[in-house]
């Protein structure tokens, strides 16, 4: 195929929206204290990756971005088991979400 | 013959060996006879050697083991060297020895350390004939600091009290002072000689010229190590205060055996001695002095242990002032008579402390002879040897001893012979005190009197024979019998006997001989009237006045040496630890930990636990490392 998507819509503008999705992940890791909304804000960081890995590959033609955002969905599905099933157990314990309770790994 | 001679040292280091390992097993019999039969042993064979030695003049003993050191052209063997010297320092090391031996098994009786006592008894005599036997100065050393450490071992052997251990401590610090001199003086010799060997040292130096500086040096220093050894001035405290050991040490060690140690290494040496006239005018002068200052300070001793202690150091200045002069035959003859009477008097002494129950004042002693007869007996003999009276042991030592000084001096002969009435004097003032006039201890001692046990009057009784027989191997020409001493020695001094010497006429030793009864006659009388007769008793040191309170002091030479080296030692160590060690040093040291424990401090405030900053930190690393990839 050729590139006949990116002679529409520039590269550019899958970079530019990329970084932005990622930076709101990032801000989202940081800043937020609900525990659920900063998994989704890891999901969002690694949908942002997935997304320019894929303008990237067809941009060059090669299918091995492609791939890779298979490999990154599978991984990124395991992920979020594991990562529920920790926040449950928390829940379990604490009875909150709230990722500034649990502080006492301190000195 | 040689290849018994390795027995002689080993036989007593078994001894050592057994006593030392099985310690508290062996009961105080078993111990004991284990250590004297070691000694006997050697004794044995070292009369079996005699007797070889005496077939033979020229006749030499040697035995090389091994190969001990090898460092460039220096080679050191490792070898026996008995000679007639030799032989005669074996005898009366082993034959003393064993009788003290023996008489330790009654005196350390009631000691339940008896074990730890004889294993340090017998390796004292393990290395003192190292000593005598080494072929070479570096065996003779080994030895020398070997007796060091035994006396150190055996002073403190009674080691829960604290002045007994400050008293070996003495003992040893300022043996080790002569040691260093004694050092510099092998040191020398190598440089000069190229080797320690007797043989060839003595054989290169015989070719040297007469007065060369080098062998005064040479002499002079090893002079300082004999004055360690052998208790001169200024390295003579110690021994006084070396009577802080049981009493069978102080004969053995500080009389009989260590002691003389520094006079057999002049002897070994006499011809570096011969040819440097200088030293020997030096190691005369000092073994004057030495004897005099003793003599008069035992004057004024009541510790029975103490005048014998400042009678050995004064007579041990008898025996260098004639290897000052030259007479290193008769300088050995004194050695042997002075053993015989002198381990006699200590034993002696020993027996009457055991009656005593422990005192050892003689103001508090007094009409002993009735109740310990044998060593009343005893004592007398050994007093009447040691104050020269003929014809017992040190009468003939003694006399030829101040005929060699007359010809050498006439002035040392006056000193000398002054120095002898004194010693008569505090001889017979201790006799007297201790075993005539009335009883002045308590009753509870007098209750306890007995007479020592065999094992300890034996060996008194054979040192008494020794000592009024002693005298015989050396009588001088007047008495038309050859001196066998002399005779026996001619091999070892030939060298030296070529450099001398005047004789006195025989009109003077008559004259010598009549002064010699008229004094000692009169002495006796004298102190007998003051001390029986008019029963003076010596008073405490609070009441005496004038010459007597310096004499009774010591002159005051402990408190001199305390302040000239003790104290600013001690004010250094005190400085040292004050302000280096815990000032700077510690400061140091604890800098480090203080350093970690402050950076952690620090470094810790980064665990806030709370999962945001954490985060953060993550975002702001990755961003930096992407500033440095990119942009750097």
């Amino acid at each position: 195929m050729s590139n006949s998507i990116l002679d529409i819509v520039h590269i550019n503008n899958y970079v530019i929206l990329a970084s932005i999705l990622f930076s709101i992940g990032v801000l989202g890791v940081m800043f937020r204290r609900n525990t659920i909304i900063i998994f989704m804000c890891i999901e969002l960081m690694l949908n942002a990756v997935n997304l320019l890995l894929v303008a990237f590959s067809t941009m060059h033609s090669d299918p091995g971005g492609q791939v890779m955002v298979f490999f990154i969905m599978a991984v990124a599905a395991a992920e979020v088991a594991v990562g529920l099933a920790i926040l449950v157990m928390i829940f379990r314990n604490v009875n909150s979400v709230d990722v500034n309770i649990l502080n006492r790994l301190k000195w | 013959m040689e290849n018994l001679l390795w027995l002689i040292p080993v036989l007593p280091l078994l001894g050592f060996l057994i006593n030392g390992l099985a310690n508290k097993r062996l009961s105080v019999n078993i111990s004991g006879g284990i250590a004297s039969l070691s000694v006997l042993g050697s004794f044995a064979i070292s009369i079996l050697l005699f007797t070889q030695l005496v077939a033979n003049p020229e006749m030499v003993v040697q035995a090389d083991y091994f190969q001990w050191l090898r460092a460039g052209s220096f080679e050191l063997n490792f070898g026996f060297l008995v000679d007639r010297l030799s032989v005669i320092m074996l005898l009366v090391i082993t034959g003393v020895g064993f009788l003290i031996h023996v008489y330790s098994i009654g005196y350390m009786h009631d000691e339940e350390d008896h074990a730890r006592y004889f294993a340090y008894l017998n390796l004292f005599v393990f290395f003192m004939l190292l000593l005598v036997l080494g072929s070479s100065y570096v065996l003779m050393f080994v030895g020398w600091e070997g007796v060091g450490l035994c006396s150190y071992l055996l002073i403190g052997f009674w080691f829960k009290n604290t002045n007994y251990n400050n008293a070996a401590k003495k003992a040893f610090i300022m043996n080790r002072i002569g040691d260093l001199g004694f050092l510099l003086g092998m040191f020398l010799i190598f440089q000069t000689f190229g080797s320690l060997d007797y043989d060839t040292v003595f054989t290169a130096a015989q070719l040297m010229q007469f007065d060369v500086p080098v062998l005064t040096a040479i002499t002079l220093l090893l002079f300082v190590g004999a004055m360690g050894k052998s208790a001169q001035i200024p390295l003579y405290t110690w021994l006084p205060d070396a009577m802080a050991g049981p009493t069978p040490v102080s004969a053995l060690i500080h009389a009989a055996t260590m002691v003389t140690a520094g006079i057999y290494m002049v002897v070994r040496s006499n011809v570096l001695y011969v040819m440097a006239p200088f030293t020997s005018e030096i190691v005369a002068v000092i073994g004057l002095v030495t004897a005099v200052m003793a003599a008069l300070i035992g004057l004024k001793q009541t510790d029975i242990k103490k005048v014998l202690a400042y009678s050995t150091v004064s007579q041990l200045g008898f025996m260098v002032v004639a290897l000052g002069v030259g007479a290193y035959t008769t300088a050995l003859f004194h050695v042997i008579t002075h053993a015989f009477f002198k381990a006699l008097l200590f034993l002696g002494a020993g027996s009457v402390i055991h009656a005593m129950g422990g005192e050892q004042d003689i103001r508090k002693m007094g009409a002993l002879k009735k109740a310990l007869p044998v060593t009343h007996f005893t004592f007398l003999i050994g007093t009447l040897a040691i104050a020269g009276a003929p014809p017992f042991a040190g009468f003939f030592s003694k006399d030829e001893i101040m005929a060699s000084a007359y010809v050498y001096s006439p002035f040392i002969f006056a000193i000398l012979a002054i120095t002898a009435i004194i010693t008569a004097v505090y001889m017979f003032r201790l006799y007297f005190l201790t075993f005539h006039g009335a009883f002045r201890g308590s009753k509870h001692q007098a209750d306890h009197l007995h007479e020592s046990p065999s094992t300890m009057t034996m060996p008194l009784i054979v040192l008494a024979i020794l000592s009024t027989v002693g005298g015989f191997i050396g009588m001088p020409e007047i008495f038309h019998a050859p001196h066998f001493l002399k005779e026996f020695l001619k091999p070892i001094t030939a060298y030296a006997d070529s450099y001398h010497f005047g004789h006195v006429s025989h009109m003077f030793e008559y004259v010598v001989v009549g002064v010699t009864l008229v004094v000692l006659a009169l002495v006796i009388y004298g102190t007998h009237n003051k001390y029986v007769t008019k029963a003076h008793v010596p008073v405490p040191e609070s009441q005496l006045t004038g010459i007597q309170k310096v004499l009774a002091n010591k002159f005051y030479i402990d408190e001199f040496y305390f302040n000239l080296f003790t104290r600013p030692m001690n004010v250094l160590s005190r400085f040292s630890y004050e302000w280096i060690e815990k000032g700077f040093i510690d400061r140091i040291v604890n800098s480090f930990g203080q350093l970690t424990n402050g950076a952690s401090g620090l470094l810790r405030l980064t665990q806030t636990g709370t999962l945001g900053f954490y985060i953060f930190g993550m975002v702001i690393a990755i961003l930096v490392i992407m500033l440095f990839k990119f942009v750097i």
